[in-house]
């Protein structure tokens, strides 16, 4: 095991230039994504680390560990950089920017230095935020609701709001970059009706990061204006209205959520019908519900404030519209399930990953259906119901898709296999732990313990150890990962060409692909996931 | 490149027009109309938008069906953010 | 761009193609598209912002025209006019650029930047005269030397804040984009002294034309909403 497998050396996008510059100046968007890949993950861990830290305050019912600022601050951090740092960019900017060019047979985006400008953009919002942290973090909840992050906290609201605006226009130039390039870079023969799934999922997140980023943008522009040069927009002191605000920033990032979610739902639809060998069942409706979701998405926000104070007659319009959102949502569940259905099912890493994401994501959209209930909302509204519903989601949804897609291509992206085994054992990790997790925060939602309190009623702990022991194996399963895939980048098995046996261009190509992609544009003249006429690979490979 | 070259004829008409109606809204502005001046400024100021895009921009001229889509739902969604916001402001029981 | 192997196939080669791109045409169609992409994305930058105007311009009627009304509607009014002869002089620009006449092209970029930075002159004047008036959101904000535009209705100097933060906000916006388009127009100048432009080859021009119409387009919409609320009933 411990000898290195023999090198390839066929040129490929990662051996084509050398030295850090040609790292850092690069316009390749495999190598986009990898400078992607590391920063991303740098910031996914400073995310866990606060998530560490609210876990072990909350393993006790006083408030010993953190004061009760302190505790403001680390709930705050944890949700800008996870949603804004890590969830948003993690698979439209990794996987997306590495495999949209390769699935429509393209050389790279349409505009690849506009690619490297989002990163160069990005890293300098996360610096701003790193800043942010280091000089003594911000306390308004990730959401910036004012008067409070205007007029009241003495934090540095300032700096946060100006790091998430900077990094919106990161978002909206890779939306830009994907929209033009699914539009105008589609090799011959690519109709619409071929392009993977994937494509389509992140075409929809694409139009959710053109429509609805520049309104976060303006939204914390307006915030930032209030604490620095005194406009008033949000003050209510001069007639000015909170719930202005409140609207301006759901309409954003009530569709963020899907941001989050539609990319790991392309990836589901690329592993299911592989560790099936089927045809996905229905492409055309799985294809629809993401423009669906997408477009629906932006009717729905208020559902975030029926307790704020909105009329009864927008809330009841929300509530109904919010409804809406289950029917595209549902579609994908039953079209995957109708996929695996008489499939020749293999439980490869990706595949397990795959199906934790469907069983997880219809928990957490289950009960966002409680929360479209505008009575149930009422009795768990800014309780643990809540945070356990967004996590089954956001973790648990997108989460899972975002390491399944990881492990899926990463024989493409490297060129070797990680090791099977490990895979499997830490996909079963994070599932068991993100249940004993989360589960339990449902429990106590609906027993009544609010959200964003450092300490609680000991009736309450019970629960909360659990879930503290959970996050702790939660913590466990994501580090897994990370040191096997990089033990893997020397030790790991040559993965060849197509080691899953997979239909989509990206498979036709070598592993690790060559700078330009292809050495000839393909002609597409067959449909998308065409498994009846691939063989499966011959063994499954184990590293 | 089979590019559609506009005569400069209709950009000087297009120009004369988005002045004559600059002029006019401004004017108007001082009439009572009673609740449709607003309405009266902005329908001048959507058909002076319409000709800058259509004539200026190309919209006219162009065979690129995507470049109305674009603008359709870009308006489509400003449309959405207004109006679903009305909804609850222009519902409150209290101002 | 390391990969020059794949040009090999090209019919026409041009040296303002990108490796990445199979032809003109489609190197041009993506620009192009691009940009107007890019326009839908400002439409709701904008759009937020005009969301707040229209919930506070329907609570607070009397402030809004009585705080448009303290606003110079001559400077208003010629510098939209200044705004659309800089259209005009855009659009004939992209033409020449189309047509590589050079000498034309260059002249009708320099009558644009001159419109460009007159408007921001005329608009700096405007702020001025607000900040004498302490008519700037703040501490020192005061509007008692207004006169209400419905005088038994009194003013609520709060609600007249929010007027003015709005126009600062939307014009200040404004003018930053119009800053970027003269930079954009900067970089267009020196493209095309460097004769970069002809029948082949003018996608920068025309998409930082469309750029420069938008800002124009938004220019148009917020001359009405903010000048002319409520003229008729000049105190």
């Amino acid at each position: 095991m411990a000898t290195p497998a023999v090198q390839d050396e066929r040129p490929n996008y990662l051996n084509s230039t050398h030295g850090i510059r040609s790292w850092l100046l690069t316009t390749d968007h495999k190598r986009i994504a990898l400078l992607y890949l590391m920063s991303v993950t740098f910031f996914f861990f400073i995310g866990g680390l606060f998530a560490l830290l609210i876990r072990l305050e909350l393993l006790t019912p006083a408030g010993d560990l953190v004061m009760a600022d302190t505790y403001n601050k680390l709930f705050t951090m944890h949700g800008q950089i996870m949603v804004f740092f890590f969830l948003i960019p993690s698979i439209p900017a990794i996987l997306g920017n590495f495999l949209v060019p390769m699935m429509i047979g393209a050389k790279d985006l349409a505009f690849p230095k506009i690619n490297l400008l989002s990163w160069y953009i990005y890293i300098f919002a996360g610096g701003l935020m790193l800043y942010c942290i280091v000089t003594g973090g911000v306390d308004t909840g990730w959401t910036f609701y004012t008067p409070f992050s205007t007029a009241f906290s003495h934090t540095q609201v300032v700096e946060a709001a100006l790091a998430i605006f900077i990094n919106g226009f990161s978002s909206i130039l890779t939306g830009l970059n994907f929209v033009v390039t699914i539009h105008r870079m589609r090799a011959p023969g690519l109709t619409w009706r071929r392009l993977p799934l994937f494509i389509w999922s992140h075409y929809a997140v694409s139009i959710i990061f053109l429509l609805g980023t520049p309104v976060l943008a303006i939204t914390l522009l307006l915030v930032f204006f209030e604490r620095v040069f005194n406009l008033g927009i949000f003050d209510p002191t001069r007639g000015g209205d909170p719930l202005l605000f409140q609207h301006l920033f759901w309409f954003y990032s009530h569709p963020a959520v899907y941001i989050m979610i539609l990319p790991s739902m392309g990836v589901v639809s690329e592993i299911v019908p592989c560790f099936s060998r089927k045809r996905i069942f229905g492409y055309e409706f799985v294809a629809m519900s993401s423009i669906g979701i997408a477009v629906i998405g932006f009717l729905v926000w208020a559902h975030h404030m029926f307790v704020a104070g909105i009329s009864l007659y927008a809330a009841l319009i929300f509530s109904v519209l919010s409804y809406l959102v289950a029917v595209p949502s549902a579609i994908k569940v039953f079209n995957w399930t109708a996929t695996m259905y008489k499939g020749s099912i293999s439980l490869d890493t990706p595949m397990l990953y795959a199906l934790g994401f469907i069983g997880l994501f219809t928990i957490g959209g289950l009960t966002g259906l409680f929360l479209a209930a505008l009575g149930v909302d009422v009795h768990v509204h800014d309780t643990y119901f809540v945070i356990a519903h967004f996590h089954y989601v956001m973790v648990g949804g997108a989460v899972m898709g975002y390491m399944g897609g990881l492990h899926f291509w990463w024989p493409k992206m490297t060129g070797r296999m990680y090791p099977e085994i490990w895979g499997k054992l830490a996909a079963v990790t994070i599932f068991l732990g993100f249940n004993l997790t989360f589960f339990p925060q449902f429990i106590l939602g609906y027993l009544g313990m609010p959200r964003r309190y450092w300490e609680y009623p000991p009736e309450f702990q019970v629960w909360n150890v659990l879930s503290t022991a959970g996050a702790s194996i939660l913590a466990v399963g994501y580090l897994l990962p990370m040191v096997y895939m990089i033990w893997s980048l020397r030790y790991g098995k040559i993965a060849g060409d197509n080691p899953w046996g997979a239909a989509g261009l990206e498979w036709k190509t070598q592993s690790p692909p060559i700078t330009s992609n292809f050495e000839v544009t393909p002609e597409v003249t067959w449909e998308a996931y065409n498994y009846d006429e691939i063989p499966a690979p011959e063994e499954v490979p184990v590293g | 490149m089979s590019e559609h070259i506009i005569p400069s004829k209709i950009y000087y008409m297009i120009w004369v027009t988005l002045m004559i109606f600059t002029v006019i809204t401004a004017a108007v502005a001082f009439v009572d109309l009673g609740p449709f001046n607003t309405v009266v400024a902005l329908i001048i100021a959507t058909f002076k938008a319409t000709l800058v895009v259509l004539f200026f921009m190309h919209v006219k001229y162009t065979s690129e069906k995507m470049t109305k889509t674009v603008i359709m739902a870009a308006i489509f969604w400003l449309g959405l953010l207004l109006i679903l916001s009305l909804a609850d402001f222009a519902t409150r029981a209290t101002g | 761009m390391a990969e020059t192997s794949a040009l090999a196939t090209q019919e026409h080669e041009h040296s303002d193609l990108q490796h990445h791109f199979a032809d003109m045409e489609q190197q041009k169609e993506a620009s192009t598209l691009g940009m107007w992409v890019f326009l839908g994305t400002e439409i709701m930058f904008f759009g937020g912002m005009f969301l707040a105007y229209l919930v506070y311009r329907l609570k607070y009627y009397n402030e809004f025209a009585t705080g448009s009304q303290s606003i110079d509607i001559w400077l208003g009014t010629i510098n939209t006019i200044v705004l659309i002869c800089s259209s005009l002089t855009v659009a004939l620009g992209v033409k020449a650029a189309q047509r590589g006449k050079r000498k034309l092209l260059i002249v009708l970029i320099i009558l644009t930047l001159i419109f460009g930075l007159a408007f921001l002159g005329i608009k700096g004047i405007e702020w001025y005269q607000k900040y004498q008036e302490h008519h700037v959101p703040g501490i020192s904000f005061n509007i008692s030397d207004i006169q209400a535009a419905h005088p038994h209705t009194p003013l609520n100097p709060g609600h007249a804040q929010l007027y003015f933060s709005l126009y600062f906000a939307l014009t200040g916006l404004h003018a930053l984009h119009m800053i970027i388009g003269i930079g954009i127009f900067l970089a267009l100048l020196w493209m095309a002294w460097k004769g970069r432009f002809g029948p082949d080859y003018y996608t920068p021009m025309e998409i930082g034309g469309l750029y420069w119409h938008f800002v124009d387009i938004v220019w148009i919409y917020l001359f009405p909403l903010l000048y002319l609320i409520d003229r008729k009933h000049i105190p």
